[in-house]
């Protein structure tokens, strides 16, 4: 979707703000945020595509987990999981930063599951390392992992890895759908024209089906 | 933009740590959630996972020419080998500096970051003014970050548009010639695996242990 999400090559947020000596986080909160999306998050790509249909001015003045808690309270609206009514009531009562006492010491530690994202496919990739590619203008009003400023540009396959869920389809409930991804080099002129820096490439991860073979010069 | 989020006045802040508090009172509740876990997860990616991993896996490649080939061509299977794994890390790949090339890794999109081997990410990674310029001007941002590059170093720029993660393996600083890999592992820092720094020279004594 054309959102602001899509921040690739916008002008006018200024200059990159660096906090010495950042915590992880920053409040309780934000930990708990966190949390609750690691094991109630669901699929990776639903969840992408909830913070994206997040209202822009939300989006931006809200911050990375703030944006986080209100992707997660709107899928589990959307779900029935809770009601707005239960939210509230609960909040009614709730303490915030309550304690809960001290972590039990000799829990085995929690351990993340990895999942990975490759899936086998029968068909052989169509493009190959070296190939020069064109973007599709692809603009879906859903998820795409296609950023609006690496729309209809040529470039060159860098590599070829294997075929991988496929997130305009899976964060929608349409199945997996795996394509073949590549990884793809964009010289700077091509993406930003007369004003782009010397000697820059932008790589991107696109999928198979954002790609055309590029016409022949 | 940038910075902190802006909630920080003590209304909007109470109020949404009450929310957060209501829902994950009432997910615990409805047998989704179990807080203990939580707990356990919030305490992993604070004191478990961090810079330190990447640092251990720079240090490694650069002392060991095997590893190094192992990690610029099955990255995910090179960093295993340390222990390092798990979400934002199913897919790795690591991209080499040389004096011709500054790597430089962002996510335009959201903010992907390879958790297993930097933690989680800091603020100015996942901020609108980083993410929107670090692909159009990556000069200038690196500059203003205090990496100012020379001329002839050409700059990739790794946008995580798909789960494919990026690390980059920094340039072994000067002088380093005899130091052990704990020592190598202590000059690496978070940004030089992001691309908006280089390790810390060996002759910042602070660092030297």
């Amino acid at each position: 979707m054309n959102g602001i999400h899509d921040m690739g090559g916008l002008h006018g947020f200024g200059e990159v703000e660096v906090e010495k000596n950042e915590p992880v986080f920053h409040a309780r909160w934000e930990r708990r945020v966190f949390g609750i999306v690691q094991v109630a998050g669901g699929n990776i790509d639903a969840g992408r595509h909830s913070i994206e249909r997040l209202d822009p001015v939300t989006y931006l003045a809200h911050g990375y987990y703030g944006r986080w808690l209100g992707a997660i309270e709107r899928r589990l609206l959307e779900s029935g999981v809770v009601t707005r009514e239960e939210i509230a009531a609960r909040a009614r009562s709730a303490v915030p930063e309550r304690s809960r006492g001290a972590p039990v010491g000799n829990r085995a530690s929690w351990r993340p599951a990895s999942a990975s994202y490759a899936r086998e496919l029968t068909v052989e990739p169509a493009f190959r390392a070296g190939q020069s590619v064109t973007t599709r203008n692809h603009q879906p009003a859903g998820h795409t992992r296609l950023p609006a400023y690496a729309r209809c540009r040529r470039g060159v396959v860098q590599r070829v890895h294997s075929a991988m869920v496929f997130p305009d389809d899976h964060a929608h409930g349409r199945g997996e759908n795996p394509q073949y991804l590549y990884t793809v080099g964009f010289d700077g002129h091509e993406l930003w024209g007369a004003d782009a820096e010397r000697g820059t490439v932008v790589y991107l991860d696109l999928f198979e089906s954002y790609l055309v073979p590029s016409a022949a010069t | 933009m940038g910075g902190h989020h802006h909630d920080s006045d003590d209304h909007g802040a109470r109020d949404i740590a009450v929310r957060v508090e209501a829902i994950e009172s009432l997910l615990a509740e409805k047998g989704l959630v179990d807080p203990a876990t939580i707990d356990e997860i919030v305490r992993y990616y604070e004191e478990d996972v961090g810079p330190l991993n990447g640092a251990r896996v720079v240090a490694r490649a650069w002392i060991d020419s095997g590893y190094k080939e192992r990690l610029l061509n099955n990255a995910t299977a090179a960093i295993a080998e340390l222990g390092f794994g798990g979400p934002a890390g199913e897919h790795m790949v690591v991209v080499e500096n040389t004096p011709t090339v500054h790597n430089v890794v962002v996510c335009t999109l959201c903010s992907c970051y390879p958790w297993p081997v930097l933690g989680l990410p800091p603020t100015w990674y996942k901020s609108p003014a980083y993410r929107s310029r670090i692909v159009r001007e990556p000069r200038r941002v690196l500059a203003e970050l205090g990496l100012p590059l020379p001329d002839e170093c050409d700059v990739r720029v790794w946008d995580s548009s798909a789960e494919v993660r990026y690390l980059v393996l920094p340039q072994r600083p000067a002088g380093t010639a005899s130091w052990r890999e704990e020592e190598l592992a202590a000059l690496v820092t978070r940004d030089s695996m992001i691309g908006t720094a280089t390790p810390r020279p060996p002759d910042e004594p602070e660092h030297r242990e």
